[in-house]
C-alpha cells in the first residue's frame, strides 16, 4: 500500500512561499498545481520548518498562520512551534 | 442512474509575464516578482532630463557603485505595494490602540511638567530627523535605477513620515492638541545646542548627490546608531525618569527598526559581495560619515543615558558592518 501524505493550499501569494520552503526541505515531494489549489504529496513524511519559511518570506512566522491557507491534509500531524510534520506512523 | 464526476485541468498557456519568465523561468511567479522586476525603462532615452543634463533618465551612473544588475538588491520581506500596505496597516492598528489608550487615560498630560519638558526636548525634535529621512529616501527612490531598489526606499520614506507623525502626536497628547508642544520642541531643534550637530548632519545629508552614499549614511549608519540609542537606551532612561508611558507610543519604532534592518543588511551584503571597488568605496564613505553620525548623537547621549550607551550602540553597528567586510573607526571591539 502506498503511504502518501499530502497537504493542499489555496493557490495564493502566501502559499507560494510555503511551497518554496516545503520543496526545499522535502526534495522527494511532488507538487501539483491544480486550479486555485496547490497540492503537495510525498511518500511517508512531509516537514514544514518555521526557519525555512521565515527565510523565504523574510519575516517572523507562526506555524499556525499557515492554517488559513490550508484546504486539506492527509497524514498524522505532529506540530510544535518550529515544525509542522505530516506522517503515517 | 450513476453520476461520474470528472475533473479536467487546463494548462495555462503561460505562467507569468514574458519578462518575468525570461528572468526566473516559465513557472508561477510571486506577486513581488511580477511587481518589481524589469519594469523600469532601460534604453532609448532620447533626451536628457532638463533637471540633470549630465545623466540620462534612469542612469546607473547616478551612483559611483557598480552592479552588473541592480535588481540583485531585492527586498527579503518581498514587499510590493499590497503586501507593504497590509503589513503596515497591522502595525499601525497596534500603535493606534496604544495612542487611544494614552489619550483616554490622559497618561501623558498627567506627567509632571519637568518630565513633559524632557520629552519635548529630547524625543519630539527627532520628528525633524524623520522628515530629513523621508526626503532622503524619496530622493533615493527617484535616482535608483532598478525598481526593486526604488521600491524599498519609497516604502522606507513613507515609514519615516509615519514615524515623524507619531512623534508629533506625542507632543499633541501633552499639549491638548493646541500645537504649543510642537512649537516648543521645534525651538529646541532650532536653537538648543544639544541638537545643532544633528541638525547640521541632517542638512548635510540632504545634499549628498550619490544615492547609494545617501542610503548608506541614512539607512545604515545614522539609523544604526540613532534607533538603538533613542528607542532602546534612551527609552529605558526615560522610563527610569518617570516617563515610562512613552514607551507604549514608541513601540512602533522598535518593531519598525527590526523590520527595516532586514533589507538594509541584505542590500549591504549584496553590494559588497559584487566587487572589491564597491567595498573600497563604501569603506571610504563609512570613514567619512560614521564618526559624524556618532558626533551628532553625542550631546543627546550625554544628556540622557550617557556616552557609554552610545559607545555600546556604536560597537553594535561596527559588528554589523564587519559582516559586510567594512571597518568602523573609533571602536576597539
Amino acid at each position: 500500500m502506498s503511504q502518501l501524505v499530502f497537504i493542499a493550499f489555496q493557490d495564493n501569494d502566501n502559499a507560494r512561499y510555503l511551497v518554496d520552503a516545503i520543496v526545499e526541505d522535502n526534495p522527494h515531494a511532488e507538487v501539483q498545481h491544480q486550479p486555485a489549489m496547490i497540492r503537495i504529496q510525498a511518500e511517508k513524511r512531509l516537514v514544514i520548518n518555521r526557519e525555512t519559511v521565515e527565510e523565504k518570506i523574510g519575516r517572523d512566522w507562526d506555524v499556525q498562520e499557515m492554517l488559513v491557507d490550508v484546504i486539506s491534509i492527509g497524514g498524522s500531524v505532529d506540530e510544535d512551534d518550529d515544525h509542522f510534520i505530516l506522517q503515517w506512523n | 442512474m450513476s453520476i461520474e464526476i470528472k475533473t479536467h485541468s487546463v494548462e495555462p498557456i503561460r505562467q507569468t509575464y514574458a519578462h518575468i519568465a525570461r528572468r526566473f523561468g516559465d513557472k508561477p511567479a510571486t506577486r513581488y516578482q511580477e511587481a518589481s522586476y524589469d519594469i523600469e525603462a532601460k534604453t532609448n532615452f532620447h533626451y536628457r532630463p532638463l533637471w540633470d543634463d549630465k545623466n540620462t533618465l534612469n542612469d546607473p551612473a547616478r551612483t559611483a557603485l557598480s552592479m552588473a544588475d541592480w535588481s540583485a538588491v531585492s527586498d527579503p520581506r518581498q514587499f510590493y505595494y499590497g503586501a507593504y500596505v497590509g503589513n503596515r496597516a497591522k502595525m499601525q492598528e497596534a500603535a493606534e490602540s496604544s495612542f487611544a489608550f494614552c489619550d483616554k487615560r490622559d497618561l501623558l498630560a498627567r506627567l509632571p511638567e519637568a518630565t513633559q519638558k524632557q520629552i519635548l526636548r529630547l524625543l519630539v525634535p527627532l520628528r525633524h530627523v524623520e522628515l530629513g529621512a523621508n526626503m532622503n529616501n524619496s530622493m533615493i527612490a527617484g535616482d535608483a535605477t532598478a525598481t526593486t531598489v526604488a521600491q524599498l526606499h519609497m516604502y522606507q520614506a513613507m515609514d519615516r513620515l509615519g514615524i515623524g507623525q507619531y512623534l508629533s502626536r506625542i507632543a499633541l497628547l501633552m499639549d491638548g492638541s493646541t500645537g504649543r508642544g510642537l512649537d516648543e520642541s521645534k525651538s529646541y531643534w532650532m536653537d538648543d545646542a544639544l541638537w545643532q550637530p544633528m541638525r547640521q548632519l541632517v542638512e548635510d545629508t540632504l545634499v549628498i548627490s550619490d544615492w547609494f552614499e545617501l542610503t548608506l549614511v541614512q539607512n545604515v549608519l545614522l539609523d544604526g546608531l540613532l534607533y538603538p540609542l533613542v528607542y532602546d537606551k534612551m527609552d529605558q532612561w526615560l522610563g527610569e525618569h518617570g516617563a515610562e508611558d512613552v514607551s507604549m507610543l514608541t513601540e512602533f519604532m522598535r518593531d519598525w527598526f527590526k523590520d527595516s534592518q532586514r533589507w538594509a543588511n541584505a542590500m549591504m551584503k549584496t553590494v559588497t559581495a559584487e566587487n572589491e571597488q564597491n567595498t573600497e568605496l563604501l569603506q571610504s564613505w563609512v570613514d567619512r560619515w560614521e564618526p559624524r553620525a556618532y558626533q551628532a548623537l553625542l550631546p543627546l547621549a550625554e544628556a540622557t543615558p550617557g556616552t557609554a550607551a552610545l559607545d555600546e550602540t556604536r560597537a553594535q553597528l561596527a559588528a554589523r558592518l564587519k559582516k559586510f567586510g567594512l571597518q568602523s573607526q573609533g571602536v576597539s571591539a
